[in-house]
């Protein structure tokens, strides 16, 4: 790799490494604030907490009913990563796979619940769904999220279909497998790493997905992200710790899948195919 | 000589069992996004009372709801320039790492927390007694706190946070997808850094980042929970998603809100496509050596 040795360029790169510094401290700092404050006894106008204690926790847990919010929340982000991947990687198959005349038109279908805000669909959708009398319902939120998931997965995997040599599947069918064996044999255990990713990232993007649940959510359908939301708008009335409690628990639930969703894939791959250079 | 088989003349054209495949998926789009989408557009034309054009008669001619256009662009715009001014450095300095894998962690981090866990922590931590104002204090920059949330700043900061990372990371896809020869065939011819950034890595670049220019400003044009909680959501920080979500859901008139949604997304896509349209001014080719 080229380095340019002279002043102005080491005071640029000094520069570039103090903002990515400053920007991640700030970052850590933000979250270390939540974390400190969940286990504060009191913290007020001083660098740190007077003493620190684990009851947040349990009032949290209490206080918002955490138990049957995240049993919800699982249930509604895995009800959507299932249909989402198995809808997604059908419609990314024939996709990669065929060409055909509207093609281009399903392409553009595709892409435009990621390219339009999702409150500017979320509302129509909500209003169509309040109608259908599926507001605030279980099925309601999983709907409502499937508009962003499913073209996600789509996008996601039709690169990596096309990656597979289409003579693989052909000489399969020579030995004369079916469609059955086809899928099961040869392209499901090629397609795993990339749908294990896509699901991946649709799960960690259906937790954090507020706008959309927001609008639909009911009281038995809240997912851990609205009730957080609900319990900071409505702060005042409870500890603030006990709110930065219930924010920690956030945190280590979508933690926990995108490290594993990290081992995986590269996440500047997840946006444009580039290539990797080697580094040199 | 029989005519070949109506199958054999749609397989030709492309349609056989595999294309069918595509009917589920798209059966969901067109239900749950076209549908929805067009009802939308619809209702958003049959007002309570009045004329058809009656909400967007309502929303153009009150301030109070027109303003939240300029609102969002003004928190919009700032923010995505910003993001991109700072991740298109950054991108450079870390294509030349070899371990990018912590650093992409971190920043990925910030995406997947939210807008609001990070909303949350910025009210502790940019607060008159949080840590950001007691640091800017103690090294003396500053002789009193400053008022940084229920602010537009407060909701800046979150835009960044939470925007920055999606930017630096589309950016640096598409630095890395730009074959190294190029620059070092231009440092053969001679050129320094700054003339192979401005007169190579620019022009390759201008269509990819005009793509991360898009996505970045449609994530904070659409910004609404860090507006509430950070921002000063009857005042400066009034956004026009907060407009359409308190016409449809807290006065009930779901026409009057999804027109002001017609609306938000007219001047999101208006934006998008002058964006879109300028790079069609700048090179458009392969970038990559195999790549293609």
């Amino acid at each position: 790799m080229i380095r340019d040795q002279g002043l102005v360029s080491k005071i640029w790169r000094f520069a570039v490494w103090a903002v990515a510094g400053l920007f991640i401290l700030n970052l850590i700092g933000v979250i270390a604030a939540v974390v400190v404050n969940s286990f504060a006894t009191r913290w007020l106008g001083t660098w740190l907490p007077i003493g620190l204690t684990t009851k947040w926790y349990f009032s949290a847990w209490k206080e918002f009913q955490l138990s049957s919010v995240v049993l919800v929340t699982f249930q509604i982000v895995f009800t959507v990563v299932l249909i989402s991947g198995v809808l997604g990687v059908t419609t990314a198959y024939a996709l990669a796979r065929r060409d055909f005349p509207g093609k281009r038109v399903v392409v553009l279908l595709f892409l435009l619940p990621l390219l339009i805000p999702p409150l500017t669909y979320g509302i129509p959708l909500a209003t169509v769904l309040y109608q259908l009398g599926l507001g605030g319902s279980f099925w309601g939120v999983v709907l409502i999220n499937l508009v962003p998931s499913l073209p996600f997965v789509v996008l996601v995997m039709i690169p990596f279909i096309e990656q597979i040599d289409p003579r693989i599947e052909a000489a399969a069918r020579v030995f004369g497998a079916g469609t059955g064996s086809l899928f099961l044999r040869i392209l499901l255990p090629l397609l795993l790493p990339g749908m294990l990713a896509a699901l991946l990232l649709v799960l960690v993007r259906t937790i954090a997905m507020f706008e959309l649940t927001f609008l639909i959510a009911g009281p038995t359908s809240q997912t851990l992200v609205v009730s957080l939301y609900y319990a900071v708008f409505a702060s005042g009335v409870r500890a603030g710790q006990s709110i930065d409690a219930m924010a920690v628990i956030y945190m280590v639930t979508t933690l926990f899948w995108l490290i594993l969703a990290l081992q995986f894939v590269n996440p500047s791959q997840i946006v444009a195919r580039a290539k990797q250079q080697p580094a040199s | 000589m029989s005519t070949p088989s109506l199958r054999y003349r749609l397989a030709a054209r492309g349609f056989d069992g595999t294309t069918l495949l595509i009917l589920p998926g798209l059966a969901v789009m067109l239900g749950l996004f076209i549908y929805p989408f067009l009802y939308g557009l619809a209702d958003s034309v049959m007002p309570k009372e009045g004329p058809w054009y009656a909400n967007y008669v309502t929303f153009f001619s009150d301030p109070f709801q027109y303003r939240t256009i300029a609102s969002t662009l003004w928190l919009a715009l700032p923010v995505t320039i910003v993001n991109l001014a700072f991740a298109v450095p950054i991108a450079f300095r870390v294509r030349l790492m070899t371990r990018q894998r912590l650093l992409t962690t971190i920043l990925v981090l910030p995406i997947t927390l939210g807008t609001v866990f990070v909303a949350d922590g910025l009210l502790t931590f940019l607060g008159p007694q949080g840590w950001f104002n007691r640091v800017l204090v103690l090294i003396g920059l500053l002789d009193a706190p400053m008022k940084l949330t229920n602010n537009y700043w407060g909701v800046f900061a979150s835009l960044v946070i939470t925007g920055f990372p999606f930017a630096f990371l589309l950016t640096l896809s598409y630095v890395t997808g730009i074959d190294p020869a190029i620059e070092q065939a231009a440092a053969t011819l001679g050129a320094n850094a700054r003339q192979r950034f401005m007169k190579v890595f620019l022009p390759l670049l201008v269509p990819g980042l005009a793509v991360t220019f898009c996505l970045a400003f449609v994530q904070a044009f659409a910004v609404f929970p860090s507006a509430v909680l950070l921002g000063a959501p009857a005042g400066p920080t009034r956004v026009i998603s907060i407009a359409a979500y308190q016409a449809a859901f807290e006065q009930y008139d779901h026409s009057l809100g999804t027109a002001i949604a017609m609306v938000m997304g007219a001047v999101e896509l208006v934006v998008v496509l002058i964006v879109l349209g300028a790079r069609s001014f700048f090179y458009r080719g392969p970038t990559g050596g195999t790549k293609g």
